[in-house]
This record gives C-alpha cells, structure tokens and sequence, in this order.
C-alpha cells in the first residue's frame, strides 16, 4: 500500500522462518513438560533453579542434535533425507496444483494407495524385463490409477458441484478398503504369507541408487516432477486458465475458460503426483537391503496427510514444495537416531510438523504472537495483517 | 425432505405438472439407481438355494428366543421386485408426492431385507440379528456424538473436518484423566474440556485470523496426531501403571426395561455414553430448532451480515456454537477410551470416525436427528461387515465396509436427493462497518 512497505516475498519468508522457530520453542516446550523426570526437576525449581534448567536443556540439546546427526550429519544421513523427501515432493506437488486451481485434494492418500498397488503388482508380477523398460512400465501405471481416482473426483465436481473435499475423504476410505481387500488375495501376497504382505519387487522395478546410499532416481524424478509443474503453472496458457480458475471461477468462466475442464484435468493431473509418490513409496530402495519395502496395507502411513502440509509450507509453489519436502523428510529421516540417540521418542516429528503448518497456515497469528514482526504501517490497520488483527 | 421443483400450474390452464430439467434428471438419476439395485437384487436371488436361518438371540443370552427360517430364493426376489417396482414407479413421474416418499421408503427396506435375507442364505451359519443390532449401537455411539459436533459448527457456518482431531484428542485426555483419578465423572469432564479446547483452536483461527475452515481442519487433525502420539510414546508408555491404568465403562441396564424380550438387551443395557448420545441429540435439536440461541446460530450460518444487521454478535454466536460441538466431540472421544476399550492404545484408536461421522452429517443434511439416523445407518453397515466376516459370503467384508462411503458420494453427487449445506459454511465473516 504504502512506498516503504516490504516486498510480499520476503514478509512470506520471514514469516515462515519465525513459523518454523515457533514450531521448534513450542515442541521443545511440550517435549519438557511431557517428561516425567525432567518434570520433577520442576518440582523444586525455586530451591534448586539450577536442576532443572540444565535437566531441560539436555534433554532440548540431545534432541535436537540427535535430529541434526540423522538428518543431515553425513553423507548416508543425507540420502535418507532425500529419499524420505522423494514422495512428500511428488505428493505435495499434486496437492498444490490441485491448491492453485482452487480445488483441495485431500485425496491423495487414496491416490497414493491406488498408484502403490498397481505399481507394486506389476512390480512383482512381471518377471524378465529389462529395467529400462519394467520400471517406466510400473511408473505409468502408478501414475495412471492415481491419475484416475483423482479424475473420478474431478468429474463428479464438474458434473454435480459436489464439493471436492467430501468426495476425496471418502474416495481415501474407498481407496482404502481396495487396498484391504486385494492384500488378502493370494496374488497379491508373497509365497506362504497368510498376512497382507506382497512378495520383493523385481530389481528390474526398483529405482536405482548410488551404491551404499539411500539416494536414488526418484529423487531426480522428484525433481523434474516440480520442474514441469513449474513450466505447467508459469509457462503454459493451461496453467494461466488454472490459475484463473483458482482466483475467480466465475471470472475465468466469462473469460472464456472451461472450468468443468480445467477442473478434471487438475483433479487427474493432482492424482497422478500422487499416484507417482505411491509408486515412490513402493519402489524406492532402503538403503540396508537395496531392495524396497515389501507392499503392506499400510505402506502409505499418512503420505497424504503429509503432503498437504508440504504443499501449505511451500505456498503452493513448486520450488516452496521442494523445499517443503525436504524440511519434512528431514524431520522424518531423523526419527531412528532421535530414539537411539536422544531417547526421544520419534512422534515428536509428527508435532513439529503439525505446529510448523499451523504457524504457516495463519501468518496473522504469527504476526500477533509476534508483533515486531509487523511491518510499520503509516496508517493503523492498514495491511492485510492489520485488518485480518482487528477483525 | 425431498427437493421439490416441480411446480403445478393453476388447473385451469393445464393439469399437467411442469418439471424443471434439474428435477427431471434428478427422477431420472434417482430411479435408475433404485432400479439397477433391484435388478441386482433379483441376480442375487438366484445365487442362493436353500434356506437362511436369521437368530434372535445370542448362544449366551438367558431367554433364548426361536431362529427365523427363511426361504432364500423367495425372499430376496420378492424385496428385489418390490424395489424394482418401486424404482420403475419413479421413474415415470407420475406419483405425488407422498407416493414419491412411501416408494422411497419401500425400496430402502426391501434392499435392506433381501440383502440380510440373502446374507442369511448365502452361509450355513445364522445371521445373529441381536448381536448385529449390539454392534450398530456400539459403532454408532461415537458417530452420533461426532454427527452433533459437526451439526453444531456447520449449523454456524464453520466447516468442521477437524472431528477426527477432537475424538483423538479426548479420547487421549479421558484414558489419562481416568487413570490418574479413577473417576469416570472426571474422565469425561475431560474429554469434554480436550473437545472444547480443539474446537477452541478452531474457532480461533477461522473466526479470529480467518484461516480456511479446511486447512485449519487438517491442520488440527495432524496436531492431535502429533500431540497424543508423542505424549503417548515419553510419558505414558514410560508408566503403565501410572499413566494408563484404566477399565472401561459397563453397560449399565435399566431395570425393568431391559427384561423386554429381544429389544430389552438391545436398547436398555447399554453402555452409559449410549444412553448420554441419545439424551445429546434430542438437547441439540431442541436447541437448534427450538431455542433462540438456534435460531441465531442457524441465521450466522445462511446470513451472517443480514444477522449483523439486525444486532446479533455473530463471531460470538459462531464461537459459541462451535464450543458446544467440542463438548459433544469430545465426548464422542471419550467412547474410544474409557467409554468402551479402556486404556489409550497409540495405534490410531478413532480410526477415521471422525470423517465417517462428517459424511453423516452431510447426508443427514446438517440436522441433528436425521445425522443420527444416518450415522446409525453407517453404524449398522460396519456392523454388518464385522458380522458376516465369520460367514465366508461371496462379497468380501472389505466391500460392505466401503459402503458408507459410496453411500455419501451418491448423495453429495447428487444422484439421489441433493444435499445443500448452509449457505455461509466456510465463509469467513468481516463485520464490514
């Protein structure tokens, strides 16, 4: 509004950084009060002050050090950050595209869930192909049955306004039950398992790695995956159209876009990112074995919960994304030395993550919690922080 | 409750009625749908021979009531053709409006009683309707506290998929509470305070720092998470005995009227949080539809500037609203905990109920009491899936189990019956002077 105002980038990174310092005092906070030894330091705190500050600062310190050793402290740490990062990367970019064009998908965990399996099964079906020509096969056809559960949500939008936040929570429990009921048929599970476990993807379906780390193709696919969602959004007259949609329908309709079509082609577009991140979580190898996880009915964990806090950390942008990820799957990489190192027990993750997003998500509450970090308006009530403040 | 379009034109000018396209589509979509299932129905009838055996009492029960016999082939296909009547009856439009209600009506029982009736003829074991029955209510209850939370909050135009996040969250606070106070009392004051403090979070962000009603949703989801499951895992898994030492609630029975053959051991021996549901969903629709402060929560959901105008608070009115719903959420919790299991088990205990009841409150569309139904209706589907898993039928459990779902998909779809939310639900609100 005013000459001396900040450019919109960096109060959007300033914000984010406090978010995550935020996220970080909180967790530290709940991290000391839910420890019954500290705790009793705290007891007698007015006797002793000394006790428990330093009880809690080791255990703080431990922590977050433990987080820092596993995630980035070394080359195999490193890898492990981005092969956690490679499908909240892919997942998360289809949960922002779906953002920009207006539309929320929470549906990527049943995205993800579809692509997995027909990834997994022909992963482990098909026998004697050459890599170069299996492993695309199992990526398209992971990025095609996600591409579908999404564009089913995508049409019945189009056809009948249902809301698309209804229809993919209910189309993940759908996705869901499938995935329950083919880990209990007998091609889907490995040779004398009575247990919803499949047998070990061929090698010619695996991603492959640079020896003795956990960075594999994937990551490069990743990659690539933001890079053309980029080129989508930023260079193509589709993206201009989705984007238009996303800020007025009604606006681009008279413009003469088709937002039925856009709205399909988004939703499918948004499955298939999170088809792939399925295919991801299937394919990828573990750094011990070399080969991936065996398909289980959970494989998924809470991939698409997560990917939509990766998409709100990285507003929706395909680099913010990158970024987005490789912040969660640091956090996530660094579970196993958190526990071994620290004794802390690994859910921490799951509350940084979620506080992290809960800041992001309401930079005028971070602006209030934090009013130094207001911009110093010329007039009270000014910016958008102002009268989002004063509402 | 049907979305009536048609209008009649004055007799005079022609007694023909005149049908918008919507409401045309709609018949057509409506009809077909009852049709193919009764078609499928009537395929169904041929699958099995012989006879289904549908037990009223369990082996365990003290009076032990006879088991129904029932011819399978017969009694499927007369529920299939009397849905396939019923569905070719709408389809030619010509039925008033009540006979639009009764053909509803009698294609939904039949589809409900053949399909039990075959389930019964598919396998030599009886279908236990007691038990069946047991198990509705005991999938229902949280539903139905979860259904009141939504109703509440969408009522005043706060979009609430953060139900799951408060169940979690209670659920959580009433197996600590309990085990710390040994007081049931206690544990669900609780549940109710950790509901209230999640809806709290809600209502402050949407109302306060207008952030999405949705991404506030998620977020406060994915905090419960975070929240319960580190705290699990540092302070109660470390003390057991401390920290987690709970027994659950017991069914408690009404005496005399539990003694009622067959419905007695069903409706009145029950467990208390059943019966506090059932209390909590009349009170709610009292409140709503008979209440002042209703009649405001329900005017800031369709209008809140009109209710600005004439002087309602209505950041306070929605606040409100939204508080009362986390009171019922957070008892809805409290059923995962010391309303029916006892301790907190750190392996994703309200799994997805939060979003089941969600989906009953939009094809109960936003009212308390049909919610319920629905939610008893999803109740009774879960049950069943549970209940015919022992009972080798051709159609997988995982199948029935899916049903809920595509039963909300079908209705937000609009292929039968559209659902329309209140007009302001997510809309945030600038008092704009």
């Amino acid at each position: 509004m005013s000459e001396t105002r900040r450019p919109a980038w960096l109060q959007s990174t300033i914000i984010t950084i406090a978010s995550l310092l935020l996220a970080f005092l909180v967790s530290a906070i709940v991290m000391v009060a839910a420890d019954a030894e500290v705790a009793s330091k705290w007891a007698y705190f007015f006797s002793r002050p000394g006790d428990a500050l330093s009880a809690s600062w080791d255990k703080i310190a431990a922590t977050f050090h433990a987080m820092w050793v596993g995630s980035v402290g070394s080359w195999g740490a490193l890898t492990n950050t981005t092969r956690e990062a490679t499908p909240l990367i892919c997942a998360g970019l289809g949960v922002a595209v779906a953002f920009r064009a207006g539309l929320f998908n929470i549906g990527a965990q049943g995205q993800a869930m579809v692509g997995a399996l027909f990834a997994a099964f022909l992963g482990f079906t098909v026998k004697g192909l050459p890599i170069f020509i299996h492993l695309p096969l199992v990526i398209l056809a992971g990025v095609l049955a996600g591409a579908i559960w999404g564009g089913i949500v995508g049409l019945l939008k189009a056809r009948s306004g249902a809301h698309e936040v209804i229809l993919t929570i209910m189309m993940n429990y759908i996705a869901g039950s499938i995935l329950a009921y083919f880990m209990l048929q007998p091609a889907f599970q490995a040779p004398g398992r009575a247990d919803p476990i499949s047998p070990v993807l061929e090698w010619s379906a695996t991603m492959p790695r640079i020896a003795g780390s956990s960075l594999h193709l994937g990551f490069l696919l990743a990659l690539i995956a933001a890079a053309a969602s980029w080129w989508l959004l930023e260079r193509t007259k589709f993206g201009i159209n989705l984007k238009a949609v996303g800020l007025n329908p009604n606006a681009a309709a008279t413009a003469g876009a088709s937002v039925s079509n856009i709205t399909m082609i988004t939703m499918a577009l948004s499955g298939a990112l999170a088809g792939l991140a399925g295919v991801m979580m299937v394919t990828a190898p573990e750094s011990l074995t070399g080969s991936p996880p065996q398909m289980t009915g959970t494989i998924i964990g809470t991939l698409g919960f997560d990917a939509i806090t990766v998409a709100l950390l990285g507003r929706s942008r395909p680099l913010g994304v990158v970024f987005a990820g490789l912040l969660f799957g640091a956090l996530k990489a660094s579970r196993r030395t958190m526990v071994t190192m620290a004794g802390t027990p690994d859910k921490l993750t799951d509350l940084i993550q979620a506080l992290v997003v809960l800041f992001v998500a309401a930079p005028a509450f971070v602006a209030w919690l934090l009013p130094f970090l207001k911009e110093r308006k010329p007039k009270k009530k000014m910016t958008p922080e102002g009268l989002v403040a004063g509402a | 409750m049907s979305t009536e379009t048609g209008i009649i034109v004055p007799e005079a000018a022609s007694p023909q009625r005149i049908e918008s396209p919507e409401a045309k589509a709609q018949r057509i979509s409506t009809s077909s749908l009852v049709t193919i299932v009764g078609a499928i129905l009537l395929w169904m009838a041929f699958t099995v021979d012989g006879s289904g055996t549908i037990a009223l009492s369990d082996a365990f029960d003290e009076v032990q009531l006879p088991s129904i016999e029932i011819p399978g082939t017969l009694t499927v296909a007369i529920c299939a053709l009397l849905t396939l009547a019923a569905g070719i009856a709408l389809f030619t439009g010509r039925l008033p409006r009540w006979g639009r209600t009764v053909a509803g009506l009698v294609a939904g029982a039949a589809v409900l009683f053949g399909f039990l009736a075959w389930v019964a003829a598919s396998s030599t074991l009886p279908f236990t309707l007691t038990s069946q029955l047991n198990l509705t209510l005991a999938y229902a209850t949280p539903l139905f506290f979860g259904v009141l939370g939504g109703v509440l909050a969408e009522r005043a135009g706060v979009v609430n998929i953060a139900i799951e996040g408060m169940f979690l969250t209670s659920a959580f606070t009433a197996s600590l509470t309990f085990s710390l106070t040994q007081s049931f009392i206690a544990g669900l004051f609780a549940a109710a305070l950790a509901g209230v403090l999640m809806a709290g979070v809600l209502a402050f962000f949407t109302l306060r720092f207008l952030v999405d009603h949705v991404i506030i949703g998620v977020v406060i989801n994915v905090l419960a998470t975070g929240l319960t499951g580190f705290i699990y895992q540092q302070l109660v898994a470390k003390d057991m005995a401390t920290f987690s030492n709970v027994r659950p609630m017991l069914p408690v029975a009404v005496p005399g009227l539990d003694q009622i053959p067959f419905i007695g051991p069903i409706l009145f021996n029950q467990r208390p949080l059943t019966y506090i549901a059932f209390f909590s969903i009349i009170l709610v629709w009292f409140l709503i539809f008979r209440t002042r402060w209703g009649l405001r929560v329900r005017s800031v959901g369709e209008q809140p500037h009109a209710a600005d105008t004439v002087g309602i608070n209505v950041i306070s009115t929605k606040t409100s609203a939204v508080l009362l719903g986390g009171v019922f959420a957070g008892l809805g919790g409290a059923y995962f905990t010391i309303g029916s299991v006892g301790a907190f088990q750190d392996n994703n205990p309200t799994a997805g109920n939060g979003f089941i009841a969600l989906a009953a409150v939009i094809m109960g569309r936003w009212h308390p009491v049909l919610g319920a139904l629905t939610a008893l209706f999803f109740g009774f589907l879960r049950a069943l899936a549970q209940t015919t898993k022992p009972m080798q039928l051709p159609i997988p459990s995982d199948f029935i189990e899916m049903l809920p779902y595509l039963a909300t998909i079908i209705a937000v779809a609009g292929l039968v019956g559209r659902v329309r939310a209140p007009a302001a639900d997510g809309a945030h609100f600038v008092k704009s002077h």
